[in-house]
Formats: structure tokens, C-alpha cells, sequence
């Protein structure tokens, strides 16, 4: 008999996120990976300032709060202070692709053998529905009334294309988490994402295609479509670097 | 004790650092202080330390931030401006009770300013550099000797309270070269960190590092026992020099380079018949605010000496009670005061005016 | 032994710095108390640079040195701005290869050599300082005779140790010239 189980590196708290987002599932995801690969004792995780600020309540394992956009950079000096532990950090677009996008490249570029969990649904959702570096074009937000303008707003930031530029990133991946197959796409990036560092193959990054219903202003059913329709048409799932399988 | 070597202050300050223990140095190159960073490229890698040149003040701040929440104790360097951008990360060290040392190596403001020494960070980094509630040890050292021994007791003051600690030296104070005796190796900070994230080895509940608190009534209380923490720091702490201080009427209070050279001018004020005396703040927070009000309890006047428009002289007169006048010295934008102008400042006091 | 304060001044590349920290170690060899400050910044290349050395017996209190009683120098525009800063009675040593005018004091003593001329003459380009450095030492006995050598091997980088003999050289040639 298969038993559904929470996984060990979950706290029993109870997740603040809204009806139909999908940081529970990444979450899950990444501590089903912590679990397999039996590394929650020596895990440190690095939550950001976003929608998962409170992540470092619901891992298990030792967790730090960064300030916003730091999460690369603090999670590159536990690293360097902890080389044999498992160092990662979750982040959100505002805090990965906006403020903090310097740190991330900066990581990436020195090829940091860390993890990053990047969860990209296109808003600011923790502040109540900004736009986000990676708003789509037309897309409505709080800041963006008439919709993204190219003209004075600029386009959507494509982050795995962008580290794929550089040379030192070991692995990036773009996933999504709107079915059950791409769930379970996802889960195996997520744990690859990790088992490189266990490898010490250097810089590893999972974009997850997140869903916001609440600050989309859609129901969970119709959030999860609109990924399908207009998210993956502007950031295609796929592999963007793999040094392991080149 | 090891043999007296000639050194730069701030290769005195990185040196100390390593033999205190530090292995883990993140920063950001900034005129005048870029001695610091050098001197870690060349050492740490050779003794299986971290050296890391950061894309920012902000990243090197942070990174500073991530090794010292494994507990093992991280620095970083700069100078003024590269420190404004540090103060977010020294207030989020500030809220997660870390130790950490940051280095200023303070140049003339504001904005770009210049590159030439100044002392105009004062407010900055004895107010709390950075958003919240909080303060930070302040060191001001006056010698490369001073360098060296502060920065070992920064570190290990650091560690003893949870908070970040800053030795504030200047543009002279970084370049000069002085005789100096370091310590010999040593474990500033403890070994014993149960706060620690360092893997939990499914041993221990998991240890979070963190300054958010969404209850006020929470927030509050660790605001209350982080300022119980400091009122110890202010009894137990706090340091300073007096210097000719038995018989003066004129009391000089300078810090750093400005108390190196009013002490010149004290020697000639002295050959004037003016008795001068000096105290000298070693520590700028906690400020010592003891020995000023016994000093102004004797003397009929006092003179701050400084690289700013005055901002110490402000600690000096609520320290005093407004009891004494208060006399400024003041020269900035990387200008130094030279002895003749405060001895100037002295001959007037001792006329019974105001410069 | 009375207190040197020494101002060494000319155009980044001359060896002030280097020529300064000659007499910070010898300072140090012979226990004394002292500062070595130099100017720093974008001047540092081809511009105007200085070099602050005292050598005491006392606590040195002020590093920066206000009023030099002795001046080495080795441009006009150096010589502009510190002849009128030395105490009456000091001394100047001053290259008079490159320094086109006369010093106007006449409370100071002056010694004109022709550092880089010699220099050049005697192939060892680049060491004009450290002849003015020989003047130095014979006029002001403000380092003994003895520890320079030492001083020199610490100053001297490694890789560039045999320059040791040459700048001894020009020591002596500084020593030596009247």
C-alpha cells in the first residue's frame, strides 16, 4: 500500500500561501528531493523577501531569512563557510529578477555550487499584485493598469536564457508545476538541481512557472490554463544547460 | 609577542583579523581602503581562508551576513560611500543578533565626496548604520598598534554580544606605516554557537536566522532584550584615553587621526603655560560619556577636534550636560586640521572665549 | 637624538615612497619611535606625490608633517609648495637636475645635487633618490650609517634583489658628493 506522507523535511506548520498557489507544491517538491537524497541534516536553506519570506517556518532543515534580492550572495557565504553542506536558496521573481538581480548573475557567473529555487508567476504577489520584471506584455497589475507597455515598461526578463549566456552555470531548467505530468517534470529538475551539488558540478537553477490566482485575479482552475496559454508561449519549458549530459 | 614589524594600518587590520581567527573576508575595492582586500587575495587562499572580491558592498555585506550565521566569524572593508550601501545588511545583522566586523576606512563626503580621510561617518555608524533600532560597536583606533589590537578585540566583542562591530579608521590612518606588534594566533570569538545554521544532522530542532517578527508585541521584546544586551555593552565596554588630564582647564576631545594631532598641539599649548588635557574616545558607541562629565566637572572648557562639521561635539555636549562651552575644531572634505589651527582654538579658549 | 620630521616630495615614479620607507625601517632597525605616511590617490602616477617621515625618540603625535626640518625634493612645483613650510634652520636637499631655480630662504641650508645627472652618468637610471638619500644621512645623521643596509633588504622586494648593490651605490655617491 502506497501511503501519501508529508515529507520529513516539511515543519508541521500549517503554509500561509492563498487557495491555488503553488509555492505548497515546489515546496513539496524540493523537500521530497531533501528527503530522498537524505541531506536534510546538512541543508541550509536561504528564504528571500517575497510571498515565501516565512519558507525558513516550513523547511525542517536550518534556514535563513536573507534581505531582499540577497538570497545568491548570502547563500554564496554559508557556502564558502560550509563547503560540505547542502546551501540553497528560494526566491521570487521581484527578489531573484528585480532587486536582486545583480546577486543572481554575479552567483551564476562565479558558477557558486549552490541551489536556486526560482519561482517565477509574473507579479509581486506578497505587496498585493505589482508588476514583476517578468509581467507579461498586455499584463494587468496594480502598477501596470493598462497593461505592460513595452514603451515605458520594458519586456519580461527571461532569466534561464539570460544565465545561458555565461559560462559557469552547471545546470538550468525551466519547469512548470500546472499538471501532474509537469509536476513530476518538475520534481526531477528539482532533485538533479540538488544532486549536482551533492556532485559539486557548481551552479544550479530551477525556474518554476508559478501560479498567482489570487493576484491574476483567476480561480486556481483557470490560473493553472493561463500558464498553458500565456506563460509558456513566453518562457518555454526546457533545459537551457546541462553541463552533466553534455 | 612577536617582533615589532612596520606595517600599514590596514594591512595591520587584516592581519589582525586573521590571527584573531577571521578566515572568511568579503568585499568590494573602494580608495582608501583597498589594502584591506589586497592583502586577504594574497593571505587567505594560503591558509585555506575565503577570500572573495563581491559584485557589490551589498553582495559583500550579505555574504558576510551568510558565513557568520554558520558562526564562523566573517568580515568585510570599505569606505564610506561602499558602507551606505552596506547599512542595509548591517541592520539585518543587527536584527538576527550576528557578529560580524566591518571595517570603514572613512573618506570625505558626501555623495562621490573625495578619496582624502575625513571622519564624517560619525552619525552614520554611531546612530546605527542602517534601518531599525540597533547599534553597532564602534572602535576608533589612533595607531597602527591600535588597528591591530581593536580589531582582535572588535571580533571577539562581536561574538561575545551578537552584533556587529565596526573599526573606524580614516584615509591617514589606512596608509600610514607604524611600528606594530601583533598577537599571536589566537580564537577571538567562540567556538561554542548553538544558534548556528550549520546543518541540523537530524539532531536538533532546525535553527532559523532571521529578523522578520510580524508581531508587534513580539518585535518589541526583542528590540527590549537586544537594548538590555546594549546597556551591558555600555557599562562594561566602553573605552578611553586620558591624556594630561590631571591639572587641565581645557579639555580636547578627538578621536583617531584629529587626537594624534592635537596631542601636538597639546605639547605646544604646554610650553605656553595652557594647561590642556585630551580624553580621547577609543570606543565611539558606546561613547564614553562618564569620564566627559567628571572631565567638565574640572575644567572650564572644552574643544572637539574633528574631521566633520561637528557631529561627535553633539555626544559630547548631552554627555556633559551643556555644563561647559564647547568649543568645535573642524576642518572636512578631506582637509586635516593641522596643530597650529587647534592650538589656535586652544590660545583662545585660554583667553576665556570662544574660537 | 633630536626628532627628524622629513618631507620627501616630486612626481609619482620617483621613489619617494620607497625612499621614505628606507628610513622608516632603518627607524625601526634602530628602535625608534616613527610614521610613515604617504599621499595617496590619482596622483600617485606621474602627478605630485609625498612621502611624511618621523623618526623620534618621543611618541610621535601628528603623522602628517607640518613644517619639515628636512626636505628632499625632486620638482619644481614640489619645491613651490614646501619651501616656505621647512623651519628656519632646516635643511633641503634638492635635485638640482630637474629643479631649474634657487631656494629664496635664506634661514634654511641647501643642498643642491644633481641626483639624476649623476644618476644617469653612473648607469643606474632611476636612483637619483637615493643619493639625495647619501646627502640626507651625511648631513642630518637623522638614521646611523649602520642599519641601512638591513633597511634597504627589507624595502627591496625579493624579485629585485640585485638591486641591493646599486642602490648602495648611490648612497654612496650621494655621500660622497660635495
Amino acid at each position: 500500500m502506497v501511503v501519501f506522507e508529508k515529507p520529513h523535511a516539511l515543519t508541521d506548520a500549517v503554509l500561509h500561501y492563498c487557495p491555488g498557489c503553488t509555492h505548497g507544491i515546489v515546496h513539496r517538491l524540493v523537500a521530497e528531493s531533501i528527503d530522498e537524497l537524505g541531506i536534510e541534516g546538512k541543508t541550509i536553506g536561504i528564504a528571500p523577501v517575497g510571498c515565501s519570506v516565512l519558507a525558513y517556518n516550513y523547511f525542517n532543515c536550518d534556514m535563513i531569512e536573507a534581505a531582499h534580492g540577497r538570497a545568491p550572495a548570502v547563500a554564496t557565504g554559508v557556502k564558502r563557510a560550509l563547503p560540505d553542506n547542502i546551501v540553497f536558496a528560494y526566491q521570487g521573481d521581484g527578489d531573484l529578477a528585480s532587486i536582486g538581480l545583480c546577486e543572481t548573475v554575479s552567483t551564476a557567473c562565479r558558477g557558486e555550487n549552490v541551489t536556486i529555487i526560482f519561482i517565477n508567476n509574473a507579479i509581486y504577489g506578497m505587496t498585493g499584485g505589482q508588476m514583476a520584471p517578468t509581467s507579461l506584455l498586455g499584463q494587468v497589475t496594480q502598477t501596470s493598469p493598462y497593461g505592460r507597455d513595452p514603451k515605458t515598461q520594458g519586456y519580461p526578463i527571461r532569466i534561464c536564457e539570460l544565465l545561458a549566456t555565461l559560462d559557469a552555470p552547471a545546470y538550468l531548467e525551466r519547469v512548470t508545476v500546472n499538471s501532474v505530468k509537469n509536476v513530476n517534470r518538475a520534481k526531477k529538475a528539482i532533485k538533479k538541481a540538488f544532486q549536482n551539488q551533492i556532485d559539486g558540478k557548481g551552479f544550479s537553477l530551477v525556474e518554476v512557472l508559478s501560479a498567482c490566482p489570487t493576484n491574476w485575479g483567476m480561480t486556481p482552475q483557470k490560473a493553472l490554463q493561463w500558464i498553458d496559454e500565456a506563460m509558456i508561449p513566453a518562457y518555454p519549458l526546457g533545459v537551457f544547460r546541462d553541463k552533466g549530459a553534455e | 609577542m612577536k617582533e615589532t614589524v612596520l606595517m600599514k594600518g590596514n594591512e595591520a587590520i587584516a592581519e589582525a583579523a586573521i590571527l584573531a581567527g577571521c578566515r572568511h573576508y568579503f568585499g568590494y575595492p573602494i580608495t582608501p581602503q583597498t589594502e584591506v582586500a589586497a592583502y586577504m587575495a594574497k593571505k587567505m587562499p594560503k591558509i585555506g581562508g575565503t577570500f572573495l572580491q563581491a559584485e557589490s558592498e551589498i553582495a559583500a555585506i550579505n555574504m558576510v551576513y551568510g558565513a557568520a550565521s554558520t558562526g564562523k566569524p566573517a568580515m568585510t572593508s570599505s569606505s564610506s560611500p561602499g558602507i551606505a550601501l552596506k547599512c542595509e545588511g548591517i541592520s539585518y545583522l543587527a536584527g538576527a543578533d550576528l557578529p560580524a566586523l566591518i571595517v570603514n576606512v572613512q573618506r570625505g563626503g558626501p555623495g562621490l565626496g573625495g578619496i582624502q580621510p575625513s571622519q564624517a561617518d560619525y552619525f552614520l555608524v554611531t546612530r546605527g548604520p542602517g534601518h531599525g533600532d540597533f547599534h553597532v560597536l564602534v572602535f576608533a583606533p589612533a595607531s597602527v598598534q591600535e588597528m591591530a589590537d581593536l580589531t582582535g578585540r572588535a571580533l571577539h566583542l562581536a561574538w561575545k554580544y551578537r552584533m556587529p562591530a565596526m573599526l573606524l579608521a580614516d584615509g591617514t590612518m589606512g596608509q600610514m606605516m607604524e611600528p606594530v606588534q601583533l598577537p599571536e594566533p589566537h580564537n577571538a570569538f567562540g567556538t561554542d554557537n548553538p544558534w548556528a545554521t550549520t546543518g541540523t544532522e537530524l539532531k536538533r530542532p532546525h535553527n532559523i536566522i532571521n529578523s522578520l517578527e510580524l508581531s508587534p508585541e513580539k518585535l518589541e521584546q526583542n528590540n527590549f532584550s537586544r537594548y538590555e544586551r546594549y546597556r551591558q555593552v555600555e557599562e562594561n565596554e566602553t573605552l578611553w584615553e586620558e591624556y594630561l588630564m590631571d591639572d587641565a582647564r581645557i579639555c580636547i576631545v578627538a578621536c583617531g587621526i584629529t587626537a594624534r594631532i592635537s596631542r601636538n598641539a597639546i605639547a605646544e599649548a604646554r610650553k605656553e603655560g595652557i594647561k590642556v588635557g585630551m580624553i580621547r574616545p577609543i570606543t565611539l558607541w558606546p561613547f564614553p560619556k562618564a569620564p566627559l562629565a567628571r572631565a567638565a566637572e574640572q575644567v572650564d572648557s572644552l574643544l572637539c577636534v574633528e574631521m566633520n562639521m561637528g557631529q561627535m561635539k553633539e555626544d559630547v555636549v548631552l554627555a556633559i550636560r551643556c555644563q561647559k562651552p564647547v568649543d568645535l575644531c573642524a576642518r572636512v572634505g578631506g582637509m586635516i586640521p593641522t596643530p597650529d589651527e587647534v592650538l589656535a582654538h586652544i590660545r583662545t579658549l585660554a583667553k576665556g572665549g570662544n574660537a | 637624538m633630536a626628532e627628524h620630521e622629513i618631507v620627501i616630495a616630486g612626481f609619482g615614479g620617483q621613489g619617494l615612497l620607497f625612499t621614505g620607507k628606507v628610513l622608516a625601517y632603518a627607524g625601526l632597525l634602530e628602535k625608534r619611535q616613527l610614521s610613515w605616511l604617504p599621499s595617496y590617490g590619482p596622483e600617485m602616477r606621474g602627478g605630485t606625490a609625498n612621502c611624511n617621515v618621523i623618526l623620534s625618540d618621543k611618541t610621535v603625535g601628528s603623522p602628517i608633517v607640518q613644517n619639515p626640518n628636512v626636505l628632499i625634493v625632486m620638482n619644481n612645483p614640489s619645491l613651490d609648495k614646501y619651501e616656505n613650510a621647512v623651519v628656519p634652520g632646516g635643511k633641503i636637499f634638492l635635485d638640482s637636475t630637474l629643479i631649474t631655480r634657487k631656494v629664496e630662504r635664506t634661514d634654511v641650508d641647501v643642498f643642491y645635487i644633481p641626483a639624476t645627472q649623476m644618476a644617469t652618468d653612473m648607469g643606474i637610471h632611476g636612483l637619483a633618490n637615493m643619493i639625495l638619500l647619501g646627502a640626507v644621512i651625511r648631513e642630518t645623521a637623522c638614521i646611523r650609517e649602520e642599519t641601512l643596509p638591513e633597511a634597504l633588504h627589507h624595502v627591496i622586494p625579493a624579485r629585485k634583489a640585485d638591486l641591493f648593490d646599486y642602490n648602495m651605490k648611490a648612497i654612496q655617491a650621494g655621500k660622497d658628493y660635495r
